[in-house]
């Protein structure tokens, strides 16, 4: 769907306790966009679980379950067992959408249990992480998904770690559907919540959240900052069905040469959490052990990219 | 009705089955194993209409069934021990939540190291999350207190979560007889699922958001309100389900040979069962001896120990857990209910922990020395003795130096 | 549905029976009129916007329709619209001193 044909109806209300330049409210709003009122909403310990404003109000306009931390793809597994027993009966007349929705800290870290075992069972929900790479909500502690060299409050010379990859561990769980998705890239992302919507069993999503407290950047930057993890190569557009991985919008634009790689250091600059990398004028070595595996992935991904199109070719001439 | 001769875990499963619930999820641990095993069979048999979620963990089975309660499904879940103490917080999540749901508990010892015995440790220490708390003596009180549960769970007054707790292996793995009512009588019994609110669509509300000093505490205090408005319906579920099969194991406490007793028993669960034949014996030695079992743990039966144990010359309170630093729980529970309103000698034994074997012969020599005026200590332990294990294992730590 | 007053009821009533649980009721301006979080505001050009709808889809609070207006009782003044529109119809000013202002 394009953008124009997007629906109008707004399910994010607006005056919500959501910081200015919020990549999480940004992106439930799209998400309800993409799914509708007929929701139902599991939120796990997060900046969700405050952006949604304290009692007795709401900015969320569909029904929602707050619930512990560790708890996603648990809780998500009881909605959707529940919401299956009451189709049985007739109770429930129209199947609706069970949307869990999580931070990385939720999703990389404390609830990776729960996730790991609902997407074993194939549950029926779509999981969306919305992944700011650290414990924002506790004032930006590292997370599993923190990446190299970030700034955290507690790793403040750099994380020495380089983070991991949870759509990969959940494409290695074969669910039906994985993705990963952009703020900066919407239809994209609306699309895919779509797609995921008509998928039965465990769906995974994945949202970059550029935090402008968080990896200290101007409010104004969310999006540019999401953009540029895109062009840099630091985040990867892909979409995962039936055992093969697809790359999409930004990704299978650079992949298949029609935009270029932007060098990782536009993306790190852009953000107060590397600025150690750029102290006194000179770029720390972490920059080049950054483009290093960023050149390394898309050499790959060229390649492969490359040799799909020469067999394809060569099946076409028969 | 249908009569079984089974153990107290498929008995579970049965009425459970009979409950018309409508979602399951469970994490296997000895002793409540067999309830989830005979539940998933009777799904897999097609005898029960029911999603069956075999969930990785304690912590998941609890969130999973929240989650299908606040979509307006009747619940149940089982446990034991350190599968329940994983769940902690998520105990606290389901009560405040204010959704119904049932889960059963085998009582069994904490470790380390591991105790598959049954104590009262387990649920003792989950007694401030919010949950009622049921404790049964036998087969055929754990399958209608199960029924009743959902009933209490569910009754507008009170929308709070129940565990319905039975001790480890004496009741869980032994073959009792039980009978089951037919379904048309628990149809009868338990209207479908009612909830105070849920996850709708149509009236779409956020539950469990971020809540400041200024609101919290009106909603703990409703939490209390609806523990002291379930003491009433407890009792109304335990009364009218007389009516429907005959039978009555006591609303918040179960008085044995209370009248006119000069001395008195308190306990929990199957512990309860030995103190009855230690009360025949007493009063075959001709000394006015009762029995109050404790049904309800949580709300407790503030009122029916001042109307049972007010007065008397003695109690004896067994504990099957042990506050540490402090006593019996039940022990404490008992004298706060009991204080400013009913002067009492009220003495304390924390006996069969871990499964340890309390017979009433030792029930009826604390008694003794409390009808002799011989006890001293509040607190006793009348079923320790170290012995050479002990022993073998204390040299042994010696030698770390 | 905006927000109402929140009345606090006396102290005695607080203490009747029912149940009350942490459950909240979706309105617009949860946290009250969150314009008055900005200190710069986003203007539009009239005359240069296109209406290719970036600036709606990319506003983190829905503060601007789909027809392109903006709602200045709410707007926190994040400033992304003003970056993303590619054809610079939207520019920040910052709020005048008292700011707050709705227009």
């Amino acid at each position: 769907m394009r953008l124009k044909d997007f629906p109008e109806e707004e399910l994010f209300l607006k005056g919500s306790a959501a910081c200015a330049g919020c990549p999480g409210s940004m992106a439930l709003r799209v998400a309800f966009k993409a799914l509708g009122r007929n929701t139902l909403l599991v939120v796990i310990a997060s900046c969700t679980s405050v952006l949604q404003s304290p009692f007795p109000y709401s900015a969320l306009g569909v029904p929602v379950l707050n619930m512990a931390f560790a708890t996603g793809g648990a809780t998500g597994s009881g909605v959707a067992a529940a919401v299956e027993h009451l189709l049985k009966k007739g109770i429930l007349r129209e199947r609706p959408n069970v949307l869990v929705w999580a931070g990385d800290g939720g999703t990389y870290d404390i609830g990776i249990q729960a996730l790991s075992g609902a997407a074993e069972r194939g549950e029926d929900f779509i999981y969306v992480c919305y992944n700011n790479e650290a414990y924002s909500n506790t004032g930006t502690q590292r997370s599993g998904a923190t990446p190299y060299a970030a700034w955290t409050s507690n790793t403040i010379s750099g994380k020495r770690e380089w983070r991991k990859d949870v759509a990969q561990i959940m494409v290695a769980h074969d669910l039906p559907y994985v993705a990963t998705a952009s703020l900066a890239y919407p239809t994209d992302f609306f699309n895919k919540m779509r797609k995921a919507a008509s998928i039965r069993g465990t769906k995974y999503i994945e949202m970059l959240a550029p935090c402008p407290p968080g990896w200290k950047f101007p409010s104004d930057s969310t999006v540019r900052v999401s953009r540029l993890a895109v062009q840099t190569g630091v985040w990867l557009l892909y979409e995962h069905e039936n055992g093969r991985t697809a790359y999409t919008a930004g990704t299978k634009r650079i992949i298949e040469g029609q935009s270029e790689l932007l060098p990782v250091s536009e993306y790190l600059k852009a953000q107060g959490r590397f600025r150690h990398l750029f102290r006194g004028g000179e770029e720390d070595e972490r920059v080049r052990d950054y483009q290093k595996r960023i050149d390394e992935v898309f050499d790959n991904l060229r390649f492969a990219s490359r040799l799909r199109e020469r067999l394809m070719d060569l099946e076409i001439r028969g | 009705m249908s009569r079984m001769v089974d153990i107290a875990n498929h008995i579970v499963a049965h009425a459970v089955k009979l409950a018309r619930v409508g979602v399951v999820s469970a994490y296997p641990i000895t002793p409540q194993t067999q309830v989830i095993e005979e539940i998933s069979r009777l799904i897999e048999s097609g005898e029960m209409d029911c999603e069956y979620i075999p969930v990785e963990s304690e912590h998941s089975a609890m969130a999973a069934l929240i989650g299908a309660a606040a979509v307006g499904v009747r619940a149940f879940s089982a446990t034991s021990a350190h599968g329940l103490a994983y769940m902690h917080e998520l105990l606290h999540w389901a009560a405040g939540v204010r959704l119904p749901m049932v889960m059963a508990n085998v009582n069994r010892a904490m470790g380390p190291g591991w105790n598959i015995w049954c104590d009262h440790q387990d649920t003792v220490s989950q007694r401030d999350t919010g949950w009622i708390q049921l404790y049964c003596a036998s087969h055929q009180e754990i399958a209608d207190t199960v029924i009743q549960a959902f009933r209490i769970s569910e009754d507008p007054r009170v929308i709070l979560p129940v565990m319905v707790n039975y001790d480890a292996f004496v009741l869980s793995h032994s073959y009792m007889q039980a009978d089951l009512p037919e379904q048309e009588e628990v149809d009868r019994f338990l209207p479908p699922f009612r909830s105070a609110w849920r996850l709708d669509v149509e009236n779409p509300l956020t539950h469990g958001s971020v809540i400041y000093p200024g609101d919290y505490e009106e909603v703990r205090l409703s939490m209390q309100q609806a523990h002291d408005a379930a003491r009433s319906v407890i009792a109304e579920a335990a009364e009218e389900y007389r009516g429907l099969t005959g039978r009555h194991h006591g609303a918040l406490v179960e008085a044995y040979h209370i009248e006119g007793a000069e001395f008195a028993l308190v306990a929990m669960g199957s512990l309860a069962s030995e103190c009855r034949v230690a009360v025949d014996a007493l009063r075959e030695e001709g000394l006015a001896a009762g029995l109050v079992r404790v049904r309800s743990y949580r709300p407790f039966p503030r009122e029916e120990m001042v109307e049972l144990l007010g007065g008397l010359k003695g109690v004896l309170v067994i504990d099957r857990d042990i506050s540490f630093g402090m006593e019996g729980a039940l022990y404490s529970d008992c004298k706060a209910a009991l204080y400013g309103r009913a002067e009492v000698p009220i003495f304390n034994a924390v006996a069969g922990l871990g499964g340890r074997d309390v017979p009433y012969t030792t029930i009826m020599d604390e008694m003794r020395s409390i009808v002799r005026g011989e006890r001293r200590e509040a607190v006793s332990w009348p079923t320790v003795c170290l012995n050479d294990h002990h022993l073998a294992s204390r040299e042994g730590m010696s030698r770390c130096g | 549905m905006a927000k109402k007053e929140r009345k606090h009821k006396a102290p005695e009533r607080a203490a009747e029976p029912g149940v009350i649980t942490t459950l909240s009721v979706p309105v617009v301006g949860s946290v009250g009129k969150t314009g008055s979080w900005r200190v710069f505001k986003p203007v539009k050009d009239e005359a240069r916007c296109n209406n290719c709808l970036l600036c709606w889809i990319y506003c983190p609070e829905a503060c601007i329709s789909k027809d392109i207006r903006i709602d200045y009782d709410y707007c926190k003044g994040c400033g992304i619209c003003a970056v993303e529109c590619p054809r610079r119809a939207i520019v920040m000013v910052k709020e005048e001193k008292g700011g707050k202002s709705s227009r």
